[in-house]
């Protein structure tokens, strides 16, 4: 598998929904198509949200990992 | 003796100078630059836009909110030279500092979504609250769609206070059963905050305020009357309103000190700008994921001041902002709610509306004027 090249990573933790989500959607609407985009969220709400909205909005969620206190979602542009 | 320069004399760089030429009287000359003198009680367009509020009675000079040993520059910054320490001005001059407060607020960009100038209104402004006034005059019936025109936009739970705030005026005009209010969030729920978002979901339904969830607008078609999302979806409407989408100042921007979106990378707990020792940033100019809000200001201003007069006496350690916000949200009908969190409390929800978080908004209104000489609140 080739190597996913994010483009920005928005640090979001410490902030409570929908701050997160927030920062997603204006990166996403300021983003290229093609263009991934990785949020780090310590909210537990993010892991609902965010894949509801990426979905819904039709974009890609390539990954979620979670790390010690807060989970990484990388996204793609792709419409 | 240092030269403190504070950019923005909003409720954050106000705040910042009232406290730091008082306490830092021998040591430090204190400057505020705002490019209008006047400062404008926000919260208080949504008492334009659907009440009988005139703007002469939410707007005072700066100069009347500041100590006299602050020295007031009427002139708009046009690039800060952070190198040299230097702000340049727009008829040329330039001035040195030895610490910047970065207090420039947000400026709407209507004109980043297609068709929104044209086929919106909003109440972010003073004059665009009046034309708002004005149409809700002559409305008579109809549907009314209210929404977001991007985020991040300054005082989150404001398109909901105006959803509410519709239902109240067209109920004193005896005809909101002619009046359709229906409300688009960009997020999968009605409130921004989670913990309230049920309570105020329920407040919709009471108040029968239709609602569609994940609705981003992407452009407005005034022709056909209608505002499409980012998501793939239209809504039709007869008035609509929308927050225009905001940016950080022109000047943060021009500078290059700006992410994207013209917010400041600030470390959310010193509030340095990230990358220097002797800038700081205030209020809605961050680019901090909390609300962007005159509460949030005000705390930040205090935890700013603070540090600028430890680092100049060198006495005490810097202080943390610890995220903390307040705020009150008037549902109409003499009736609100209060909510109060910081970066690791989340707001407790609400049991009803009360009389009593409606008058803390109705004090606040007043009290304003005196929260913002003496950074008490
Ligand atoms: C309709 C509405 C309702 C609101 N309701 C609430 C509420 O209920 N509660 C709440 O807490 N908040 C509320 N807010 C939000 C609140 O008003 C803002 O978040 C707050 O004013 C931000 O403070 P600030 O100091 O960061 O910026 P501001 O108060 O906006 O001040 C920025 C200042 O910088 C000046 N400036 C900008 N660029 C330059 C330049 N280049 N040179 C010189 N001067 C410059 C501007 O002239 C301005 O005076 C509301 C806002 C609106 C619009």
């Amino acid at each position: 598998m080739s190597e996913i090249k994010i483009s920005r990573t928005i640090d979001a933790r410490g902030s409570f929904c929908p701050g997160p989500l927030m920062e997603l959607i204006r990166a996403v609407k300021e983003a290229q198509v093609g263009e991934v985009i990785e949020v780090l969220s310590s909210d537990q709400g993010s892991k609902h949200d965010i894949p509801l909205w990426v979905s819904k909005a039709g974009h890609t969620l390539l990954s979620i990992n979670d790390k010690e206190g807060y989970t990484s979602f990388i996204v793609k542009k792709a419409r | 003796m240092k030269n403190v320069v504070i950019l923005g004399g909003g409720v954050g760089g106000t705040i910042v100078a009232n406290i730091t030429s008082r306490k830092l009287k021998k040591d430090a000359n204190v400057t505020l630059i705002d490019k209008s003198g006047k400062h404008i009680y926000q919260p208080g367009f949504v008492y334009v836009a659907f009440g009988d509020e005139q703007i002469r009675n939410i707007v005072r000079d700066e100069h009347s909110l500041l100590n006299n040993n602050v020295n007031l520059i009427t002139k708009e910054a046009t690039k800060i030279d952070p190198k040299n320490r230097k702000v340049l001005l727009d008829d040329g001059e330039s001035l040195d500092y030895d610490y910047l407060v970065i207090a420039t607020g947000s400026r709407i960009v209507p004109e980043e979504v297609k068709g929104l100038k044209e086929g919106a209104y909003h109440f972010y402004e003073a004059e665009a609250a009046e034309k708002l006034r004005q149409a809700l005059k002559s409305f008579t019936g109809g549907k009314i769609v209210v929404g977001v025109g991007g985020l991040p936009y300054k005082c989150p739970p404001a398109p909901a206070e105006a959803a509410c705030q519709l239902d109240y005026y067209f109920e004193k005009r005896g005809i909101r059963d002619k009046v359709q209010i229906e409300f688009l969030s960009p997020l999968p729920r009605v409130f921004p905050l989670e913990a309230v978002n049920p309570f105020v979901t329920k407040i919709f339904e009471e108040k029968k305020i239709a609602y569609h969830t994940f609705f981003n607008v992407d452009y407005v078609d005034p022709e056909v009357k209608k505002v499409y999302s980012l998501e793939g979806e239209a809504m039709d409407y007869d008035l609509l309103i929308l927050v225009p989408p905001h940016r950080g100042a022109k000047v943060i921007e021009e500078s290059g000190l700006g992410d994207r979106g013209g917010w400041v990378p600030t470390d959310k707990y010193t509030l340095k700008a990230k990358g220097f020792d002797d800038i700081y940033v205030v209020g809605d100019a961050t680019d901090i994921p909390i609300s962007k809000a005159g509460a949030t200001a005000h705390y930040e201003a205090k935890i700013v001041a603070d540090n600028i007069i430890n680092q100049i006496t060198g006495i005490g350690d810097l202080k943390h902002y610890d995220g903390k916000v307040r705020c009150f949200c008037d549902a109409g009908f003499n009736r609100g709610i209060s909510l109060s969190f910081d970066y690791t409390h989340p707001p407790k929800p609400p049991s009803k509306l009360t009389f009593s978080a409606y008058l803390g908004k109705v004090i606040l209104n007043k009290m304003y004027w005196w929260t913002i000489p003496s950074g008490r609140f």
